[in-house]
C-alpha cells in the first residue's frame, strides 16, 4: 500500500525530472534513433529525405574499408598506450604533490594549466613546438647534442601517432592526478604512520597499502579515460586531418559523413563507433564490478 | 657483532632529509617545466615577428603587432563573441535543469529514480559522432544551420548529463535534517529547493558551472560540422582552420597569439576558483 506522502513524491520527483527527460529525448535519444536509422539506408546530406533501406549493407561497405580498420587500429594503440602512461605518471605526480613539497599550491596549480586549454590550442601550440625546422624541440635537440638535424615530428607518417599519444599525455595528465590525488586525501592518515614506525620500506607501502586502496579511484578514473580516448577526435583531427596514420574512428565515420555526404555509410560507421565503445565500457564496469549508482545506495 | 643494529648519528638523518629534500626539489621543478613551457613558449612565440620567430630565443621579444592585427580582426572579435553567447546560455541551462532533475535524483525517492541515474551516465559517455547524422537533420530542420544556437542546443548532449550527475553528489552530501522539519510542515518541493537548499548551493553551482563553461568553450566537433561561415563559428574552430597560403606560410605568430588570448581567461578562472573546480570534478567521480 502506497501511502499519500509516498504518491505526492512519486508525482513530485516525476515533475522535477520531466524537463531533463523532455530535453535528453530531443538532444539524445531521437538523434540517436535516426543515426541508426540512416545506416540502413542510401541517404545522402544534401537531399537526406530521398532514400531506401538498403539492410546492413553500410555496415559490409565499412567493414571491407582497409581505412576504417587503419582507423580502429590507431584508436586502439592510441588509448591503450596513451591511458596507460597518463595513470603511471598521473599516479606518480599525484604521490609528489601529497608529499610535503616545496612550492606545492603553486604546483596544484600548475597542474590545471594544460587541462584547462582548449585541445585545439595545445595542438596548436605543441604543433609548433614540434615543428621540424624551427620548432624549440628540434632546436633543443641539435644544440644539446642529441642527434646532428632534427626530426620530422608531424611530417613523418609513422612518428605521427606517437606524437598524438605525447601531445594527449600532456593534456589529459592532469585530469589523472586530480583524480588521484583526492582519493589520496581521504585515505586514513594512521596506516601509513603505522607503517612507517614499523620501518617498512616506501616501495612495499605504495605496492602494499597505497595501491590496494586507491584501487577503485584508479579504476574510475581509467574508465573515463578510457571513454574518453575511444572517441577522441579534435587531437588527431586538427595535428593532422583525415591523415590515415593518426585517424581515429571518430574521424573516419565524420569523414565518410560531412566530407563525402555519404550519411547512410556515415551513420554505419557511427554506428560501429557506438557498439564498440558500448562494448568496451560494459567490459569494463564487469572487470571492475563499479556499478556506480549501487554502490551510493548502500 | 653484525647483529647489533647499525646506530647512525643525527649529522646522517640530517644529511638524508636534506638530500631527499633537494631531490623532490629538482623533480618539482622539472614537473613545472614541463607543465608550463608550453604555455610559456606561445607566450614568447606570440611576441616575435617574422625571422625572429625561427630564431628559438628564449625570452619574449615583447612585440605585440600580432595581438593588434589580431583585436583589429572583425572575424576573431566575432569567434570570441559566438563563443561566450554560446558556453553561457548553455551552462545557464544546463544548470537550471541539472538542478531541477538533481534535487529529484538526490532526494525524492521514486522507481525509476536509478534507471534515470544509470541513462544519464550512459549518455555521458556518448561519443558525439553517433549523434551527429541524426543531431545534423535536426538542426537543419529546426533551420539553425550554420548559427551559433546550434551549438547551444546540440551541446546539451554532454553538459546536461555532467551538470545534473555532479549536482546530484552535492545534493546528497547535504545533511538531509536541513529540510525534514519542511517536510512536516507539510512544504512543497518545489519551495524546499528554491527556498532551503538553493542558497546552499552557491559553491556547488559555481564548481559545476565553471566545468559545464569550459567544456562548452573548448568543443570542436559539432562547432566544425555545424557552422559553415567565418560570422558564426567559434574560438576553438577559428584557431583550428586559421592557416597561411601555404605550408611554408604557416602562421605561427599569429596562431600563438590567437591561443594565449583565448586561453588567459580560462586559466585566469581556473587559478582563481582552483578549489571549486577540483571539487567539482572530484564529486562526480570520487564520491559519485
Amino acid at each position: 500500500m502506497k501511502t499519500r506522502l509516498e504518491r505526492r513524491e512519486h508525482r513530485s520527483g516525476l515533475l522535477f525530472v520531466a524537463p531533463l527527460i523532455a530535453v535528453l529525448i530531443l538532444v539524445a535519444g531521437w538523434p540517436l534513433a535516426r543515426t541508426l536509422y540512416f545506416s540502413l539506408t542510401d541517404a545522402y546530406l544534401d537531399d537526406s529525405a530521398n532514400h531506401v533501406l538498403v539492410g546492413f549493407s553500410n555496415f559490409v561497405e565499412v567493414a571491407g574499408d582497409p581505412v576504417w580498420w587503419r582507423a580502429v587500429r590507431n584508436t586502439l594503440i592510441f588509448t591503450t598506450i596513451s591511458v596507460a602512461i597518463e595513470t603511471v605518471l598521473g599516479l606518480a605526480i599525484a604521490l609528489l604533490v601529497h608529499q610535503a613539497i616545496p612550492g606545492r599550491g603553486l604546483v596544484r596549480a600548475a597542474i590545471l594549466v594544460p587541462w584547462a586549454m582548449p585541445v585545439v590550442v595545445s595542438t596548436k601550440i605543441w604543433e609548433w613546438m614540434l615543428n621540424d625546422q624551427f620548432g624549440v624541440v628540434n632546436r633543443a635537440i641539435v644544440g644539446l647534442g642529441f642527434a646532428d638535424h632534427g626530426v620530422a615530428w608531424t611530417a613523418n607518417g609513422s612518428l605521427l601517432l606517437g606524437v598524438v599519444i605525447f601531445i594527449d599525455v600532456w593534456m589529459t595528465t592532469p585530469f589523472m592526478v586530480l583524480l588521484i590525488l583526492a582519493g589520496l586525501q581521504i585515505l586514513p592518515e594512521e596506516i601509513f604512520e603505522a607503517a612507517e614506525v614499523d620501518g617498512i620500506p616506501w616501495w612495499k607501502r605504495l605496492w602494499s597499502i597505497t595501491l590496494p586502496l586507491l584501487a577503485p579511484t584508479i579504476g574510475v578514473a581509467v574508465l573515463f579515460r578510457v571513454l574518453d580516448a575511444l572517441r577522441m577526435f579534435d587531437l588527431a583531427y586538427v595535428l593532422a586531418g583525415a591523415n590515415v596514420n593518426a585517424m581515429t574512428m571518430s574521424i573516419y565515420a565524420r569523414d565518410r559523413l560531412i566530407n563525402n555526404q555519404e550519411l547512410g555509410v556515415g551513420s554505419a560507421a557511427s554506428t560501429m563507433v557506438f557498439l564498440l565503445i558500448a562494448f568496451v565500457a560494459i567490459f569494463i564496469v564487469g572487470a571492475l564490478r563499479l556499478d556506480r549508482s549501487g554502490a551510493t545506495e548502500r | 657483532m653484525s647483529t647489533r643494529i647499525k646506530r647512525r648519528s643525527g649529522a646522517y638523518y640530517r644529511a638524508m632529509r636534506r638530500v631527499r629534500q633537494i631531490a623532490l626539489g629538482c623533480v618539482t621543478a622539472l614537473l613545472l617545466f614541463y607543465v608550463l613551457f608550453p604555455y610559456y613558449w606561445a607566450i614568447v612565440s606570440s611576441t616575435k615577428q617574422g625571422a625572429q620567430l625561427y630564431e628559438s630565443v628564449l625570452l619574449p621579444a615583447l612585440d605585440f603587432r600580432h595581438y593588434k592585427e589580431l583585436f583589429r580582426d572583425a572575424n576573431f572579435a566575432t569567434s570570441i563573441f559566438n563563443s561566450l553567447c554560446v558556453a553561457i546560455s548553455t551552462t545557464a541551462l544546463s544548470l537550471g535543469l541539472g538542478t531541477l532533475a538533481a534535487y529529484a535524483l538526490g532526494r525524492l525517492n521514486f522507481p525509476e529514480r536509478r534507471s534515470l541515474l544509470l541513462t544519464v551516465l550512459m549518455i555521458s559517455i556518448f561519443p558525439q559522432v553517433v549523434v551527429l547524422s541524426g543531431m545534423f537533420e535536426l538542426i537543419r530542420w529546426f533551420g539553425l544551420y550554420n548559427r551559433v544556437w546550434s551549438l547551444v542546443f546540440a551541446y546539451l548532449i554532454f553538459t546536461l548529463p555532467f551538470t545534473t550527475w555532479v549536482l546530484t553528489s552535492f545534493i546528497r552530501e547535504f545533511p538531509r535534517e536541513l529540510e525534514e522539519a519542511a517536510i512536516m510542515d507539510g512544504c512543497s518541493h518545489w519551495r524546499i529547493l528554491t527556498s532551503i537548499l538553493l542558497p546552499l548551493m552557491g559553491p556547488a553551482l559555481v564548481s559545476t558551472g565553471l566545468l559545464a563553461f569550459i567544456l562548452a568553450w573548448n568543443e570542436f566537433l559539432f562547432a566544425l560540422t555545424f557552422t559553415l561561415t567565418e560570422g558564426s563559428r567559434t574560438v576553438p574552430v577559428a584557431i583550428g582552420l586559421l592557416a597561411g597560403n601555404s605550408r611554408y606560410e604557416y602562421p605561427f605568430g599569429p596562431i600563438m597569439a590567437a591561443s594565449v588570448t583565448v586561453t588567459l581567461p580560462l586559466i585566469a578562472l581556473v587559478l582563481f576558483f582552483q578549489r571549486k573546480i577540483v571539487a567539482g570534478l572530484t564529486a562526480g567521480a570520487v564520491k559519485g
